[in-house]
């Protein structure tokens, strides 16, 4: 277990060599009323590394969800690109998009609504095989008995229905159903929010081990940064349709160099009262804006314990600011000062 | 000690359901003294709700109350009138929910919904109860509270529908109130102050909290003192130090170490529970627990384990208990790390295992 990965060598620069899936200024717009728009995602740009699980975080309304579809060709963008392979699917359509899809597969947050409740699980594992044409009669319900048994279930459980079943056995009938047409990519969105908490673990353990197993990719979204942080080689933050920060799970954690990935981390409660006494949450003045009417320069100006002047008019780049640890915060190395680790090493 | 606030007794809450009797509530009994904050934990089905709901007399059909005692101050109140416990809810207990949304009546001004709590309790006129509603939006820390009673709840966002809803709650002021999962539906950056709030206001009014969730990190946060529930029953309590420090309970055990911590060694494995919830209308026979404990002796498949003191104010409901586990079963070796023991967020010794 504990070898060390070859696909863990780090990049130096964005431009990744091993990168699976490019995003490249991705903009993402809803109309809203009287001409306004949504300005979900805002110029978005960042790699996903092949065999690597990128760890997508925020809280509700920042995006992340959205991207996530732009990702999987759900959603047509606004403007920018997405490259799979070096293909540029936002420029595919039709058939020759249809065919792309077999590489990129998604969970979803709810387990009660992505699975169909007239469907018997075999055909709701069975309809990616069929469409693709991955195989056929006895082989196609061999695989679908073989992928029940990799995530864990009774094989001779493909002729029941979703609601015989728990909220993590749908959770695993959904990642069977994304594996059977062998994906590179699996796009995870909040695939355990919705599950109790022994539960959750056997959902993050199942996909680490798939992901070991068949060499796959992930794009882990989650509003939670403990439940990334098990699971994730590098970690995204966003807010409010820009991505904030990116860097190795290692460095976000323990040195994060955005004030709301501070802010972040100081908030989340840690299961142990000694912890949580030492506790020094980073406060956040007010609401997440409307992204109907963002604010100028760096979004996040408005909240921020260390905003300047300059914050409210120039919007910052994401840059590299260390090896291979990107934010975009015209006073990353000030970040420190408010980030709440008294959180002594036991 | 001062008698209890709250004396709940071999409390039964069971749902009469077409598929047979489902124990919701199945003869839990503890106490809540003044000005303490209660942590009661569980997962979907433990029956923490519903032991709220018991308390505020709001079971919903097809459920009742079956057999027990709740005593507030002594007074029974699952042998009360419906108009007196009707007197006491709300203005003794008040209770906030999970989601403020649906909770708040969406074609109300929220000033006219903290008021209607205090009319419905006091002789005080439109004018009086107008002030106090600004009032108690400014305690919960609304900003412009005197614009705000004027909005009507879609007006707002989530962290401040939930202060509403808590601005309500204390509006005749509550010997005890009771948070079924307030946090749940909001963001962890509002969560963290609604929580700063609720601590607060249990320090500031002396009111008693029951704080329901299936959030260990809220509650190791939050109380003083922790009940775990399992399958309608209590499994274990005690001090917050002691539960989340020396659990004697596997399931408590086995849960502290399923929750994903920030704090934890990177990639580290979570150590689940395996098997689900059992089945309430039939619940297996001995320990609850048995079925997904890695602990059980034989007796654990036959006799149900009562709640047994394993050290001052700790009770946990099991043959084994974690000291015996520990020593004679090698949950040590079990436990390899203990989720972030070793790592605080700098990450000493972390490990990289894809």
């Amino acid at each position: 277990m504990a070898e060390p990965l070859a696909v863990q060598a780090p990049a130096k620069s964005p431009a990744l060599t091993d990168a699976l899936v490019r995003v490249e200024d991705v903009v993402k717009h809803f109309p809203a009323r009287l001409g306004a728009s949504v300005k979900a995602v805002d110029g978005v740009t960042f790699q996903i590394r092949k065999g690597e699980c990128l760890g997508l975080v925020g809280e509700s309304g920042c995006g992340k969800s959205t991207l996530g579809r732009l990702i999987a060709q759900l959603l047509p963008l606004t403007s920018g690109h997405v490259y799979f392979k070096d293909i540029d699917l936002t420029r595919l359509h039709g058939e020759k998009l249809r065919r792309q899809r077999r590489e990129f597969q998604m969970i979803f947050q709810d387990p009660f609504a992505s699975l169909d409740p007239r469907m018997t699980v075999g055909d709701i594992i069975g309809e990616p095989i069929d469409n693709f044409g991955v195989a056929r009669g006895r082989l196609r319900n061999e695989r679908v008995q073989d992928l029940l048994r990799v995530v864990g279930l009774n094989p001779n459980f493909n002729n029941r229905y979703p609601h015989e079943f728990s909220g993590g056995q749908r959770q695993r009938i959904g990642v069977a159903r994304a594996l059977s047409v062998q994906p590179s990519l699996i796009i995870c969105d909040e695939p355990i929010s919705a599950l109790d908490v022994s539960i959750q673990g056997q959902i993050i353990n199942l996909l680490q081990d798939l992901q070991e197993r068949f060499n796959l990719t992930y794009l882990f979204i989650a509003h939670d940064l403990a439940v990334v942080r098990h699971i994730s080689h590098r970690v995204m933050v966003m807010y409010l349709g820009k991505v904030v920060e990116v860097a190795d799970s290692r460095r976000i954690y323990s040195d994060p160099r955005h004030p709301y990935t501070a802010a972040l981390l100081s908030a989340i409660p840690v299961p142990d009262p000694k912890v949580e006494r030492q506790r020094r949450l980073v406060h956040l003045e007010g609401e997440i804006p409307s992204p109907i009417n963002p604010p100028s320069g760096c979004r996040f100006h408005t909240r921020c314990p260390i905003a300047q002047a300059v914050c409210s008019e120039v919007d910052p780049l994401l840059e590299e600011k260390m090896p291979s640890h990107w934010s975009a915060c015209h006073f990353a190395d000030r970040v420190g000062s408010v980030a709440p680790w008294a959180r002594t090493p036991a | 000690m001062t008698a209890p606030l709250l004396e709940v007794k071999d409390l039964h809450t069971q749902f009469f359901t077409d598929d047979g009797v489902v124990h919701a509530v199945d003869g839990i009994s503890f106490d809540l003294h003044e000005g303490e904050s209660l942590g009661i934990v569980g997962e979907s089905g433990s029956g923490k709700s519903m032991t709220a709901l018991s308390i505020m007399g709001l079971v919903p059909e097809p459920g009742r109350v079956t057999r027990g005692e709740i005593r507030l101050r002594g007074h029974d109140m699952v042998r009360m009138r419906p108009e007196d416990v009707r007197e006491i809810r709300g203005r003794d207990i008040a209770m906030i929910f999970q989601d403020p949304l649906s909770s708040l009546n969406p074609v109300l001004k929220n000033g006219f919904q903290i008021e209607e709590a205090m009319l419905a309790h006091r002789h005080l006129s439109r004018k009086q109860t107008g002030a106090r509603a600004v009032e108690l939006l400014k305690k919960v820390r609304v900003p412009a509270p005197a614009e705000r009673v004027r909005d009507y709840p879609h007006q707002l966002s989530g962290g401040m529908r939930q202060r509403t809803m808590i601005a309500m709650g204390l509006a005749n002021e509550p010997a005890i109130l009771i948070a079924d999962e307030p946090t749940t539906a909001l963001d962890v950056t509002v969560q963290a102050q609604i929580l700063e709030l609720l601590r607060d206001l249990n320090q500031e009014l002396n009111t008693s909290i029951i704080m329901i969730t299936h959030n260990l990190g809220v509650v190791a946060g939050l109380c003083s003192r922790v009940i775990v529930m399992y399958a309608g029953q209590i499994v274990e309590q005690g001090p917050v130090e002691e539960i989340f420090g020396r659990p004697q309970h596997p399931y408590t055990w086995a849960l502290l170490r399923s929750v994903p911590r920030v704090d934890a060694i990177q990639h580290e494995r979570l150590r689940s529970i395996e098997g689900l919830p059992p089945d309430l209308i039939s619940p297996p026979t001995g320990c609850r627990f048995h079925p997904r404990c890695p602990f059980r002796v034989d007796r654990c498949f036959r006799d149900e384990p009562p709640l047994e003191t394993t050290s001052a104010g700790h009770t946990a409901a099991c043959w084994v208990t974690m000291n015996r586990a520990y020593e004679e079963m090698g949950a040590g070796e079990l436990l390899d790390v203990r989720p972030g023991a070793a790592s605080g967020v700098h990450g000493a010794g972390a490990r990289q295992v894809g």
